[in-house]
């Protein structure tokens, strides 16, 4: 018997929270809108961790249909949601982090004008995100799909009066129409050849057709475009752009939006696609290539950068590419095992981060930083424990994940794995870099000059429409524990997290979604290879051990030598001056596309066709008229006897014409 | 011995027209009132020489209605005039041209 989840609650409970504080939150205290915020994302959650608990006694996959909405002839898509192993982990992790980043929004957001608006969007991202991992076709996880992307949006742009934050949104959701634009055109694909947009329905055809191994045919097709919508919404070559500059968001949105959640839909889309992409070998090497070109060139970008939360973003982007390139061999499990462990570590890095950025009020440049070890034990803590992960140290969580993906790589082809231990260094490098430039040494701020400006107490009272950001206090001090508390839970869940993966439990737990894909193949091959395993103990050698080697770099580098990075980035010249302007890609959109799109339409549509065509139709019709009348208006004289003079003459006129027809 | 009609019709035209001409050219406001009196007596005699000639009291009849008309005219216009001499103390009507542009 399976029971009865009331799947439908678990994504419409967060949007009740949405409404009740984007309604009544402008009138109501904070104490009210944050009990509203955190009831209805813990029961969220809640229900969530329901599901899982009554889930191994469930049918695997597990249907609620709510209503019927497009009815049109054979064409039929459902209100309806699905639960299956893949939804399951993406349900747990983003209502989990969801709520733990709830509550670290709470602390962070508090002195904020915008504080109910804050809220009412967090919910409304998590009711949009809810609705697309659930969602049992296309056309509903498109919904979420969307719904995310102006949560995003909105949260991007929190701070609207601030330029930067406005244009940032506008870039995010531009880039992301790109990506969007594919997949909808995957979808109409999708409605021509198979009649549905339902997974089941979708993937059952699918199965019954060849693999286009040979030549490029509609799944393939269907498969890149897929790809195009995964790249735009997670940040892939070429349309990651957007996610750096998503950055100008509060902290809490970058932890939750741009590296936990939203980031990971398009993986979470591929992996759900994994039907298609097995049928479509070239979709899938695309996939693959783009994810490993990605983690390299977003890793690489990562290492110069001295804004804190970029050089976050740039390794969530690189991140991101790993998690592709896992999809792109056939290993969607390793990719979706990634993910979460990424939502625990890399959540914990950027609100870690935002606790360093509250600490020292506001400033993010990591220059600025240093000696916060003392001034902030836990966050420092924390955050190490978060590096270690992402570093890929043992046993922590992103040394299980990356290790499995970087195995699965090699088996497919050892070029992306070279890549991929590439990417695992210079990963290594940069975060800790990052730990020794902001905790490490000593405090680079401007403490001296602070503190004769602002006396201890009112600290914390002053505050400016930038919130916590950019309130200036003297001292840097550790964040209240209302934000200190969800990072220590991270903290676990990085520290443990990965412990789910070991001997394939991860895997064998996600084995029914990808039945019947060429990976799932692949793993039943290797899993009774016992020659292989030591193959696998030497690879995870390898990982581990560039891993280390990162460290010492960072650490000779930053701690030991810091007079050094200079001289190294003199010496490297052009290379350094490309990587610090993330080798101009910005800047080569701006010329290539940006550009001609504004002066194409600022001359031809603007000047041209709008001024040119339909303003002046408009206008000279106007004065065309005013001219007319200006030359007849002139008969109205006023003068009686000049019209007396009109009638007399056109009464004449009648008399001739009369006279001339009856001499006719 | 009657007078041939072509008579009468040429007497009428002739008042017609003195009247469209002093009308058009007089700037005295009685002035121009006086020539359109003359234009509907002009009228009047075709019609009355109409009626004559061919026996039909229609015409006739049509005459005294105009002549009502006139009267009536007269009376609303004479006081019209004094009206605007009132305001404008004169009786151009070059100078009553308020409604000019």
């Amino acid at each position: 018997m399976t029971p009865n989840f009331y799947l439908w609650l678990i994504p419409i409970l967060p949007l009740a929270g949405a409404a009740i504080n984007g309604f009544f939150g402008r009138r109501s205290s904070k104490l009210a809108i944050t009990a509203v915020a955190l009831v209805f994302s813990f029961a969220a959650f809640f229900m969530a961790l329901l599901t899982a608990w009554g889930f191994s006694s469930a049918q695997a996959p597990y249907f609620c249909n709510l209503a019927h909405w497009v009815r049109s002839g054979t064409f039929q898509v459902d209100f309806s949601f699905y639960l299956d192993q893949l939804s399951l982990v993406m349900l747990l992790v983003v209502t989990g982090v969801g709520f733990l980043i709830h509550i670290y929004s709470v602390g962070y957001m508090w002195d904020d004008d915008g504080y109910y608006r804050f809220m009412a969007y967090l919910n409304l991202f998590m009711f949009f995100m809810l609705t697309l991992v659930l969602a049992k076709n296309y056309l509903v996880m498109f919904i979420g799909w969307e719904g995310v992307g102006l949560a995003s949006y909105l949260l991007i742009g929190f701070w609207f009066t601030k330029d930067s934050a406005a244009s940032a949104g506008k870039k995010a959701f531009i880039v992301n129409r790109i990506g969007d634009f594919g997949f909808l055109i995957a979808l109409f694909l999708m409605i021509k050849h198979f009649g549905s947009l339902d997974f089941a329905k979708v993937f059952s055809q699918v199965t019954a057709w060849p693999t286009e191994t040979a030549g490029v045919g509609t799944l393939t097709a269907i498969g890149l475009l897929l790809m195009v919508g995964a790249a735009g919404k997670s940040a892939q070559i070429p349309l990651y752009v957007w996610l750096p500059d998503a950055m100008e968001g509060p902290t809490p949105v970058s932890a939750l939006i741009h590296a936990a959640t939203m980031v990971t839909a398009g993986v979470y889309m591929v992996a759900r696609s994994s039907a298609i992409f097995d049928r479509a070998p070239m979709a899938m090497t695309v996939v693959a290539i783009i994810g490993t070109l990605t983690a390299l060139f977003a890793a690489t970008i990562g290492i110069a950068q001295t804004d804190i939360k970029k050089v976050l973003a740039y390794s969530t982007v690189s991140q991101l590419g790993y998690m592709f390139m896992a999809c792109g061999v056939g290993a969607f499990s390793a990719g979706i095992f990634h993910l979460m462990t990424h939502a625990f570590f890399k959540g914990l890095l950027f609100l870690a981060a935002g606790s360093v950025i509250h600490g020292v009020g506001g400033e993010q440049d990591m220059r600025k930083m240093g000696g916060l070890r003392q001034y902030m034990p836990v966050t420092f803590a924390t955050m190490g424990i978060a590096t270690l992960a992402i570093a890929g140290i043992p046993p922590l969580a992103g040394f299980w994940s990356k290790d499995e993906i970087l195995w699965k790589a090699f088996n497919a082809n050892w070029v992306y794995w070279l890549v991929g231990v590439l990417t695992a260094l210079i990963t290594s490098f940069y975060m800790f870099r990052l730990m020794y430039m902001t905790f490490g040494g000593e405090y680079r701020g401007r403490r001296a000059a602070q503190d004769l400006k602002h006396q201890p107490l009112d600290a914390h009272a002053t505050h400016d429409s930038h919130g916590h950001d950019a309130h200036g206090h003297g001292e840097p001090h550790e964040s209240p524990w209302v934000m200190l508390g969800p990072l220590v839970a991270l903290a676990v869940l990085s520290l443990v997290g990965g412990l789910v993966g070991i001997g394939g439990r991860f895997e064998h737990f996600l084995a029914p979604v990808f039945e019947g894909t060429a990976g799932a193949e692949l793993a039943r091959q290797t899993a009774g290879e016992a020659a292989s395993h030591t193959t696998e103990y030497l690879l995870m050698g390898v990982s581990v051990s560039v891993s280390f080697l990162g460290w010492l770099l960072a650490y000779v580098l930053y701690s030991r030598r810091p007079e050094l990075p200079a001289r190294i980035a003199h010496s490297l010249g052009g290379l350094y001056e490309a990587v610090v302007h993330k080798y101009y890609i910005d800047e080569l959109y701006a010329a290539l596309f940006v550009k001609p799109l504004i002066d194409g339409s600022t001359t031809i549509l603007w000047h041209g066709v709008d001024q040119g065509v339909i303003d002046a139709a408009v206008n000279d019709s106007a004065s065309a008229a005013n001219h007319v009348s200006d030359a007849v208006r002139h008969m109205q004289s006023g003068n009686l006897r000049s019209y007396a003079g009109w009638v007399a003459a056109g009464g004449a006129a009648v008399i001739a014409y009369m006279v001339w027809m009856g001499v006719r | 011995m009657m007078v041939p009609l072509s008579y009468y019709l040429l007497l009428s035209g002739f008042l017609f027209v003195c009247g469209v001409i002093g009308f058009l050219i007089k700037r005295n406001i009685i002035t121009i009132f006086m020539s359109i009196e003359l234009m509907l007596n002009g009228v009047n005699l075709s019609f009355v020489a109409f009626a004559a000639q061919w026996h039909v009291l229609s015409g006739q009849v049509f005459v005294f209605f105009v002549m009502v008309v006139a009267a009536a005219e007269a009376a609303v216009g004479l006081a019209i005039i004094i009206a605007v001499y009132r305001t404008r103390e004169t009786l151009n009507v070059d100078r009553v041209n308020l409604l000019k542009l």
